[in-house]
C-alpha cells in the first residue's frame, strides 16, 4: 500500500529496470562470444 | 540534499525488490568499465604523433600507473567510506560514486586535452578510483537485507556486473573513439566527456531506484530460521570489534590467496596460452580465450554465489580451494597431452572461481558478522583485492621469468607457476578451514545497536 491506501503494481517498473541493464550486458556478452570463438577455428 | 537520505528512501512494504539488483547493476556494470581501461592505452600513446608515438607522447609504463592508481584507490576508499556508507544509505554512496566515476573521466579529458598526465592520473586514478571503491560496496548491505534468505544470489548478481562491465566498456570505448578520431585527433577526449557524461547518468538512474527496507520487512512467505545455522550469526559485530577478531584476517586471506591465484593468471592469460601451445593458439585465438576466461569468470560471480547459500560460504570456498589445487596441478599436464580443450576448460573453471571468491565474500561475512555493518566490514576487506593485485601479477611475472632466464623452456616456464598457485591455494584452504564463529564477547550488546 502506498500513502494514499492504494497498491501499486511495480511489474512494469521491474521489466523497463531488468531491460535497462540486461540489453547492454547481453550486448556485451555476445560481443565477447563472438571474439572468444576464435579460439576454436 | 533530503532526497539522497537514508530516511527518504524507505520502500512501502509493497515495494518489489526484485528493483534492487538492476539498481545495483547500474551501479557495478559501469565502475565494471575499469578491466577495460587498456584500451585507451595504444592510442593515449598517439595523441601527438597520431599515426605513430611521438617523442613527446606518453608511453605504456607510465599510462599502466592510470590503471594502477585507480586500483589502489578502489581499495582504499572502499576502506574508509565503508562505515560512512552504512550510515548515509545507499543512494547517497551510489550518486557519490556517480559523482566520482563519471566526473573522474570529465577531469581526465582535461588532462588528455592539455596533454598533462599528472591531470588523467588524478582524474580517472584517484577521482576514478574512489567512485570506483564507493560504487562497489555501496549496493551489497541493501541487496543482502533486501535478500536476507538469499544474500549469495543477491551479491553474486550485482558482483556479476562489474565482470561483465568491461565487455560493454571495451566495444563501445573502441567504436566512440573510431567515431570521434580525426587526422589531428585520436578522439580519447571527446569519448572520455562522453563516457564520463553516460556512466553519470546510468549510475544515478540506480541510485533513483533504489530503496531500503523498512525495518520489520520481511520477504514473503520468509520466517529467519529460529536456531541460526552453524557459522551464520544473528547477532551485530561492530566494524572496528571486527578487526580485532581473528575472523577478519582469516578471511582476508581467503579472499586475498583466492584472487592472487586468479589474477596473476588473468592477467598472463594471452602470452601464456600461446606459449604453451605454440604453432597451434594464435595471437587472435590467444584473444578469444581471454574473452572466453571473462566470460567464466562474470558467470562464476552469480552462479558460485547462488550455490553458497544452499551449500553455505565455508563448503563454496573449500570447492574453490579443493578444486583449484587439482586444476593448477594438471594445467601442465593438459599442455604435456595437447588438449586446448582440457586446457581452457581448467582455466575457465579456476577463473569461474576467482569471481565466485568476489561475489560469495559479501554473504559470507554477513554471516560471521551479521548485516549491521556489512558494507564498512566488507570496504576494509577489499584491501585483500589491493594486495592480490600487486602479489599476482608479480608472481607469475617474476617465476616466468626466472625460469626462462635458467634456460626453460618457454612451454614449460609456466608448471612452476602452477604448483606455486596451487601451494597458495592450499594455504588459503586451511585459513577457511580455521574460520569458526566470532566468540559472544566481540557481539554487540542490544542496547548498543543503532537504530535501523
Amino acid at each position: 500500500m502506498d500513502g494514499n491506501g492504494t497498491k501499486k503494481d511495480y511489474t512494469l517498473q521491474v521489466i523497463l529496470a531488468w531491460l535497462l541493464v540486461g540489453i547492454p550486458l547481453i550486448w556485451g556478452v555476445w560481443k565477447t562470444a563472438l571474439n572468444a570463438m576464435k579460439l576454436f577455428q | 540534499m533530503s532526497i539522497l537520505d537514508r530516511e527518504h528512501i524507505v520502500a512501502p512494504m509493497t515495494y518489489n525488490r526484485w528493483l534492487v539488483p538492476p539498481a545495483a547493476l547500474c551501479v557495478h556494470l559501469c565502475i565494471g568499465q575499469a578491466y577495460a581501461f587498456s584500451v585507451f592505452n595504444l592510442p593515449m600513446t598517439k595523441l601527438i604523433g597520431i599515426a605513430e608515438p611521438a617523442p613527446d607522447d606518453w608511453s605504456i609504463p607510465a599510462l599502466g600507473w592510470i590503471f594502477s592508481i585507480a586500483i589502489v584507490f578502489l581499495g582504499l576508499s572502499a576502506a574508509v567510506a565503508g562505515t560512512w556508507l552504512d550510515r548515509v544509505g545507499p543512494r547517497k554512496a551510489m550518486f557519490t560514486a556517480a559523482c566520482c566515476f563519471g566526473g573522474g573521466f570529465l577531469v581526465s579529458a582535461i588532462g588528455v586535452a592539455t596533454h598533462q598526465l599528472w591531470i588523467v592520473y588524478l582524474g580517472y586514478g584517484v577521482l576514478g578510483g574512489c567512485g570506483l571503491g564507493i560504487g562497489y560496496i555501496s549496493p551489497v548491505k541493501t541487496l543482502i537485507t533486501w535478500f536476507p534468505d538469499r544474500p549469495g544470489m543477491a551479491t553474486g548478481m550485482a558482483i556479476m556486473g562489474f565482470g561483465g562491465g568491461a565487455f560493454i566498456a571495451s566495444p563501445l570505448s573502441v567504436w566512440l573513439m573510431s567515431h570521434f578520431k580525426t587526422e589531428t585527433d585520436m578522439g580519447v577526449t571527446a569519448t572520455f566527456v562522453t563516457l564520463g557524461i553516460v556512466y553519470f547518468v546510468f549510475m544515478s538512474i540506480g541510485a533513483v531506484i533504489v530503496r531500503v527496507p523498512a525495518a520489520n520487512w520481511r520477504p514473503a512467505g520468509y520466517t529467519p530460521p529460529a536456531q541460526p545455522k552453524k557459522l551464520m550469526t544473528d547477532q551485530t559485530v561492530h566494524v572496528d570489534q571486527a578487526l580485532k577478531t581473528p575472523q577478519f584476517y582469516l578471511l582476508w586471506w581467503v579472499l586475498c590467496l583466492n584472487v592472487t591465484a586468479g589474477i596473476g593468471v588473468l592477467g598472463q592469460a594471452s602470452a601464456m596460452s600461446q606459449e604453451m601451445f605454440p604453432g597451434r593458439i594464435t595471437a587472435e585465438a590467444a584473444a578469444g580465450f581471454v574473452g572466453l576466461l571473462s566470460l567464466f569468470n562474470m558467470a562464476g560471480r552469480f552462479f558460485w554465489a547462488s550455490t553458497s547459500d544452499f551449500i553455505g560460504r565455508k563448503n563454496t570456498y573449500f570447492i574453490f580451494f579443493a578444486l583449484g589445487i587439482f586444476l593448477y596441478a594438471i594445467v601442465p599436464s593438459t599442455a604435456h597431452m595437447g588438449s586446448i580443450v582440457l586446457f581452457v576448460l581448467c582455466y575457465g573453471i579456476i577463473l569461474s572461481m576467482y569471481g565466485g571468491g568476489f561475489a560469495t565474500i559479501p554473504a559470507y561475512l554477513r554471516d560471521i558478522f551479521g548485516v549491521q555493518y556489512v558494507g564498512a566490514i566488507h570496504g576494509r576487506l577489499l584491501t585483500a583485492w589491493s594486495a592480490a593485485g600487486v602479489f599476482g601479477p608479480v608472481l607469475v611475472n617474476y617465476i616466468r621469468e626466472y625460469q626462462i632466464n635458467n634456460g626453460v623452456a618457454k612451454a614449460d616456464a609456466y608448471t612452476v607457476t602452477m604448483y606455486i598457485m596451487a601451494g597458495l591455494l592450499l594455504i588459503g584452504s586451511l585459513c577457511n578451514l580455521a574460520v569458526k564463529a566470532v566468540h559472544d564477547r566481540h557481539h554487540l550488546q542490544v542496547q548498543d545497536q543503532p537504530a535501523q
